[in-house]
């Protein structure tokens, strides 16, 4: 895996097509708006951006398609959409409107074949599979639903392989037990996963330090980090995090040079 | 007839981009326009003929894409284009398509103007690449690199271009080993990673491209 360069990925959430989440750039005239914050991290150096509708009901979900036809307009970086894609249609409404990949959550584990789907049509590189888990008594890991608070019986590691194999090309990993604690990922659910696939994982949930990203990395061996807070609160850029990971021996794309 | 976004007729297109259908090429679409070329994304035959520049643009299933292209009869308008000396440049699996085959989709030719077949990436590194990476200029070409530097891109693939003739390597990147990066033979330029989603690096190579092409 020497070839990996390590991604950066802030992860936005957005309800009718703003931002929320108490984002928190200096000098930044409007907060809210998606498409500012989505340059501004350009502008940081973040690899990919992740945003995550929130809105509680579909009824609103136009707006979603609107705000990911502005990003699409002026932001020349990858991005995926996800939250509340339920099916084939949701998946093409964010696609056409110029999102490079969709995440798939719920609607996935409750009918898998949603995934082949989506990848037989538009590809497997366009389809993530969003997979929250939270470590059982026992030591494994299971499957969670609706931000970590429906089990479902089903473990994690095995419905991400299942995932994989219905056409993932990417697997979102995001341990219910350590989201918004700031302790840091929980790698034993990262490895676990990254070794017994072959497509990237993302790291997701925990992340309160710069050193949570490169242990991310080094010891979940994951080939991209997601985060929010860090990064929203103006505490730390995207090129901090950046230059702490290479300074362990990571290999990342450097931020682009200003002049 | 097709329009451009200002309503005027298809005869003053400068960049045609060919939409067949499959996936999202309006990024590339968006991102030559910004780059100061009247761009549009369209299957119109004449109105492709008739551009100073095509871009071929393609994600997804090598299959797919080459039997869409077959379908709008838009594989005879690429030939017709390269064959004129135009600039021509493909992107991803617009860049594979230009090879005779693919392992990704066996028994569908692809358009042939570029000598060699594409195969998987190595199994002994995560496929899809769905990175940025580092992009080695082998032979020295000026929209590749800027002032000789090598420049980071984003790629997407599981699939890599190998071209019969190392002549036509124009970069490589590492990936489980020294792959094909782009190409370029006469008047095409091929890239396998995205410039339309390579941030200001890719924006600057495509105005690279579009001036030193005198497109724009």
């Amino acid at each position: 895996m020497s070839d990996r360069v390590a991604r950066v990925i802030p992860c936005l959430d957005v309800t009718e097509g703003r931002v929320v989440k108490g984002v928190n750039f200096v000098g930044l005239r409007d907060a809210g708006d998606p498409v500012e914050l989505a340059k501004r991290y350009d502008d940081q150096g973040a690899d990919e951006l992740v945003f995550l509708d929130i809105t509680a009901s579909s009824d609103n979900r136009s707006t979603t398609v609107e705000m990911v036809e502005r990003v699409a307009e002026q932001v020349f970086l990858p991005f995926t959409v996800g939250g509340g894609i339920r099916s084939l249609d949701d998946a093409r409404r964010m696609l056409r409107a110029g999102a490079d990949k969709v995440s798939v959550n719920t609607a996935a584990v409750e009918r898998p074949a949603l995934i082949s789907e989506i990848a037989d049509i538009f590809g497997t590189q366009c389809v993530v599979c969003a997979v929250d888990a939270r470590q059982t008594d026992s030591g494994t890991f299971e499957v969670f639903l609706h931000g970590g608070r429906t089990p479902t019986g089903i473990d994690a590691i095995e419905w991400a392989i299942e995932a994989v194999k219905m056409g993932a090309g990417e697997l979102l990993v995001t341990s219910m037990d350590r989201d918004g604690t700031r302790e840091g990922f929980d790698h034993d659910l990262n490895l676990a996963i990254s070794s017994r696939v072959g497509v990237p994982v993302i790291a997701s949930g925990g992340v309160g330090t710069l050193q949570h990203l490169v242990d991310g990395v080094l010891e979940g061996n994951v080939d991209a980090v997601l985060a929010a807070s860090i990064f929203h609160f103006g505490e730390h850029t995207i090129s901090d995090a950046k230059d702490a990971m290479a300074s362990k021996g990571i290999r990342v794309r450097p931020a682009q040079s200003s002049d | 007839m097709s329009y451009d976004d200002d309503g005027r007729p298809g005869q003053f297109v400068t960049v045609a981009v060919i939409d067949y259908g499959i996936g999202n090429l309006h990024s590339a679409h968006k991102a030559l326009r910004l780059m100061g070329a009247n761009a549009v994304l369209t299957d119109t035959h004449e109105v492709i003929k008739n551009a100073s520049a095509v871009v071929l643009p393609g994600v997804g299933n090598f299959g797919a894409c080459m039997t869409a292209l077959r379908d709008r009869g838009l594989d005879d308008v690429v030939h017709h284009v390269v064959a004129s000396g135009r600039p021509f440049l493909g992107i991803c699996v617009g860049m594979q398509m230009l090879f005779e085959s693919s392992e990704e989709a066996p028994g569908i030719d692809g358009l042939g103007l570029m000598k060699g077949s594409v195969a998987y990436l190595s199994s002994d590194v995560r496929r899809p690449q769905m990175q940025w990476n580092e992009v080695v200029v082998t032979q020295d070409d000026a929209v590749l690199s800027r002032n000789g530097e090598s420049q980071w891109m984003y790629f997407v693939h599981s699939l890599v271009a190998q071209p019969t003739h190392e002549e036509h390597i124009a970069a490589t990147v590492s990936y489980g080993g020294d792959v094909t990066a782009a190409c370029r033979r006469d008047n095409v330029l091929a890239v396998q990673f995205h410039p339309e989603k390579s941030g200001r690096t890719g924006l600057e190579m495509l105005g690279r491209w579009l001036s030193i092409e005198g497109v724009v």
